[in-house]
């Protein structure tokens, strides 16, 4: 089964993202925030990253640098979801190594499509 | 929305912890904004405002309650321009941000189906669009001034140097104001820009296009007599493309209309940007994938002119990979292509590159923000170590206890004449019980305490308003937020609390000139305090105003036939404004309404076992204290014994107790008995006459031991046979399992099983004062 790492400061937003990949059959772990998210990861190795953007303490962009330092989180899968689409916001998690983004507000079924997609 | 998002997935589930959310975010947001220092703003604290709109915003979008969605994406986008210092926050800000929380609460409420009348938001969304563009409101469209008094115009109107204006200044008529689009999405639109007298000046927006990232792109364009025309496919509202093309072109030279869909098409699309029908379909989804990124699966990526990376046509439907990034679960082959992408002409090097710094220095103010956000950190630690769980789990948790400890108490009764060395097991372990109940009970009601600071908190929001309204200037202190409180108990107080210091504000402080010419400093004080005072905890609300005037008061009782005399004391005589219907304000305010309150106040403050006591100087102020029992589950009672029955009195209420003979009774008229003590005259209640219980022909003129109890500033003296001893009782609704008893406010389970009331100690008083 893969893991996914789910990180998001809403709570709601949080519920739905892990519900709606739990449903699909991924295990999820969820995190309140970047530094939370970093903590997380460095204990459990997890197969792809779902990180909101704006979040107290470490935003995605963020969060997606410092891993991206770590060798085991090298290749793996980073998904920035944002309500920010601007292509500002684009290019720097491009910079930051993200391997993607997705709009908020999503639709469930693509999230599970687009996952399945990057996911190995 | 609902038809994107819900396909197969039940999103109600999940409408329960948004609402509580964004509550908690409006209440932050609040906080910090009647916090907030105009001159001196820190970029934490802007941050962190900004962050609660932007997480309302993201859930209210994502379950589908766009009105939300719609005002907290304006409130956003100002709150966007305050922390990128584009405006400086301003009085009108937030004014205009605190007024925009409450029509969120009551568009929150109505979802919620708690009702209420719909918030009329478009005249905030026009408020704060006029703001984020830097332009200064006219004197808010504010109910007029309730009273008489001369109220200060409100602060927005001493700072108008600008009559109101239309949010946008240009002449874009109702059709031509796409205003609905959601939020920063991608959206198509045309612009009509002319007539121009050399079209060389429309080439400049061209370059506007090219020279600002993330205001979009130019998808065609055309000339219609002096006229230029061009399509753009942009995420910035009209607003900031106005704001924009002001640069170049006069605001009445440009007309901004939505896209005619069939011309979409046909609006010649620059060589290098994708197709326009894909192009819709990924603005509609909302997601992309970076060829070549980490994790990307993209394969030949199409780039548009400016070799930002856009979605390819085959990964277009809300998402985006990044080519080349690590993750990215690319074949070689499409490797090669991404690569061959990146490579070509105007592709994503310099512009690659061009980010770079700026994601640096981005890094170091995250790394500035961070350092900032200590205390962020200790909130945001606080909720994973959370639960929510429902107040009727908790109460029914709160019953089982209760219904151990009777156990419990049974046990020990039966235990208590074994003899201890054949059972000294049995006993130990007993004893181990009694120990180990006492503490469950503990801990199971300490989940239900709450810190008062969650009335606090919604004091100085309540009294700023108040007191612009009466045109007076008034400072809360507040001590002991953190002081706990039953949960039910906290529900309770709120709205006399609220009363109270709408009192102090209306009727006490006085207004600025008058407070100066007393002498006082021009901003008077309302201190609101809590702590906890033996088993009961003690709140007071204390004013610098006026005072209580013993006259005014005594004057006021007699035009009103309230009973009252000049002897009365002091305490006796600020009674007085307990009484129903009885008022002292010379004006009366729509805000405290005709001092009908008081009494109300007390009633309720009563009903919840507490008491409230009055203490005035008249010229230096006011303080009322509210005294309340920690708890309404649990409390400590004495045993008494009448005949064959116990009853339970309140130790909180009891004042003492003693023996007496029957020649210390006096019989008064109407059999109204009194009791001498310490050369004050008691009113006395027989309980067995009261509750008619036969006594065990007990001799009635033999000694019989008095109970002395308190409430409401007055004593009485009860018979009773026995002394039992004390103990705590949980304490049963007698009204909700049985029906209303006359002077019982209760019954509990004693040790052995039997049921035995808990008298009403106010009930009893009142009884004999009449």
């Amino acid at each position: 089964m893969h893991s996914i790492l789910a990180v998001d400061d809403s709570a709601s937003m949080r519920k739905m993202v892990s519900f709606t990949l739990v449903g699909a059959g991924f295990q999820v772990v969820e995190a309140v925030d970047g530094v939370d998210a970093y903590e997380k990861a460095q204990k459990q190795k997890f197969d792809l990253v779902l990180t909101d953007q704006n979040m107290p303490r470490l935003d995605g962009i963020g969060l997606t640098r410092k891993l991206r330092e770590h060798p085991q989180y090298a290749t793996t899968p980073i998904l920035i979801l944002t309500t920010e689409s601007s292509d500002q916001m684009k290019q720097a998690g491009r910079a930051a190594g993200a391997t993607g983004w997705l709009v908020k507000p999503f639709d469930p079924n693509r999230l599970i499509e687009v996952i399945r997609k990057v996911i190995r | 929305m609902a038809d994107t998002a819900t396909d197969g997935f039940d999103l109600t589930q999940f409408y329960q912890i948004f609402f509580e959310e964004a509550g908690e975010n409006l209440q932050q947001m609040e906080q910090l904004l009647l916090n907030l220092d105009l001159d001196t703003v820190d970029d934490e604290t802007l941050n962190a405002i900004f962050r609660c709109a932007h997480s309302i915003k993201g859930g209210a979008a994502t379950f589908g309650f766009e009105d939300v969605a719609e005002l907290t994406h304006q409130m956003e986008s100002l709150l966007d321009k305050l922390r990128r210092h584009e405006l400086k926050p301003t009085a009108p800000m937030v004014d205009v941000l605190l007024e925009s929380s409450d029509a969120l609460k009551g568009l929150l409420a109505r979802h919620q189906g708690l009702g209420g009348e719909p918030p009329e938001t478009s005249a905030l969304v026009a408020r704060i669009r006029a703001l984020a563009q830097g332009q200064v409101p006219a004197a808010t469209p504010a109910p007029p001034p309730p009273m008489a008094a001369p109220a200060p115009a409100p602060a927005a109107a001493s700072t108008a140097v600008a009559p109101a204006q239309a949010p946008v200044a240009g002449p874009v008529g109702p059709a031509g104001m796409p205003a609905a689009a959601p939020p920063g999405a991608l959206r198509r639109l045309r612009a009509r820009i002319g007539p121009l007298t050399h079209m060389a000046q429309a080439d400049a927006i061209q370059e506007l296009f090219r020279d600002i990232a993330g205001l979009g792109r130019i998808i065609g364009q055309r000339d219609d007599g002096a006229v230029r025309i061009y399509d753009i496919e942009t995420t910035g509202s009209n607003d900031e493309l106005l704001d924009l093309f002001a640069f170049h072109v006069a605001r009445e030279q440009v007309v901004l209309e939505p896209l005619p869909t069939d011309d979409a098409g046909g609006a010649a699309a620059p060589a290098g940007t994708i197709a326009a029908e894909h192009s819709r379909d990924v603005i509609e989804e909302g997601y992309g994938l970076f060829a070549g990124a980490p994790g990307s699966p993209v394969a030949a990526t199409v780039t548009d002119a400016r070799g930002v990376a856009s979605p390819a046509p085959d990964l277009v439907q809300g998402y985006g990979l990044f080519a080349g990034a690590p993750g990215n679960p690319v074949t070689p082959e499409q490797h090669a292509a991404a690569v061959q992408t990146d490579s070509a002409p105007e592709a994503t090097g310099p512009e690659g590159a061009a980010a770079a710094p700026g994601a640096a220095a981005q890094g170091d103010a995250r790394a500035r923000d961070s350092a900032k956000a200590a205390r962020a950190a200790a909130s945001a630690q606080l909720e994973t170590t959370t639960l929510r769980v429902s107040v009727s789990k908790i109460d029914q948790l709160i019953n089982q206890v209760g219904e151990l400890v009777i156990t419990q108490a049974m046990l020990a009764q039966y235990s208590r004449d074994l003899d201890a060395t054949l059972h000294q097991q049995l006993l130990s372990g007993l004893a181990d019980l009694e120990r180990n109940t006492r503490d469950l009970q503990e801990s199971v009601m300490s989940i239900r305490m709450i810190p008062m600071s969650v009335v606090f908190s919604r004091f100085p929001r309540m009294l700023r308003d108040l007191a612009g309204k009466l045109g007076k200037k008034v400072e809360l202190v507040t001590h002991g937020e953190a002081t706990e409180l039953d949960k039910g108990l906290i529900e309770k107080i709120t709205d006399p609390l609220t009363h109270l210091i709408r009192n102090s504000c209306d009727h006490g402080i006085e207004l600025p000139r008058e407070r100066l010419a007393k002498g006082k400093p021009e901003v008077g004080t309302i201190t609101l305090s809590a702590a906890h005072q033996g088993g009961s905890i003690l709140i007071e609300v204390r004013d610098d105003g006026r005072g209580l005037s013993r006259a005014k008061l005594l004057a006021k009782a007699r035009e009103r036939g309230v009973p009252c005399s000049d002897d009365m004391s002091d305490q006796e005589v600020w009674q007085l404004i307990f009484a129903p219907g009885f008022s002292t304000a010379e004006v009366v305010t729509d805000v405290s309404g005709r001092g009908v309150g008081m009494d109300v106040v007390k009633k309720n403050i009563a009903s919840l076992g507490g008491s409230v006591e009055i203490d005035s100087a008249e010229g230096y102020g006011m303080s009322v204290k509210v005294r309340l029992p920690l708890t309404l589950a649990i409390m400590d009672g004495m045993t008494v014994r009448v005949g064959d029955e116990v009853y339970i009195l309140p130790l909180s209420s009891v004042v003492e107790s003693f023996q007496v003979t029957a020649t210390d009774i006096n019989t008064v008229a109407q059999s109204a008995q009194l009791v001498k003590v310490r050369e004050e005259y008691m009113p006395v209640i027989q309980l067995d006459r009261l509750f008619a219980v036969p006594r065990r022909g007990e001799d009635p003129s033999a000694n019989s031991i008095m109970v002395v109890i308190e409430s409401d500033g007055s004593r009485v003296a009860l018979v009773v046979d026995e002394l039992l001893g004390q103990q705590q009782v949980v304490i049963k609704n007698l009204e909700a399992n049985y029906r209303k008893v006359p002077n019982v406010s209760g019954a509990t389970i004693l040790g052995d099983g039997s049921v035995s009331l808990i008298l009403d100690t106010s009930a009893l008083v009142r009884r004999v004062r009449q």
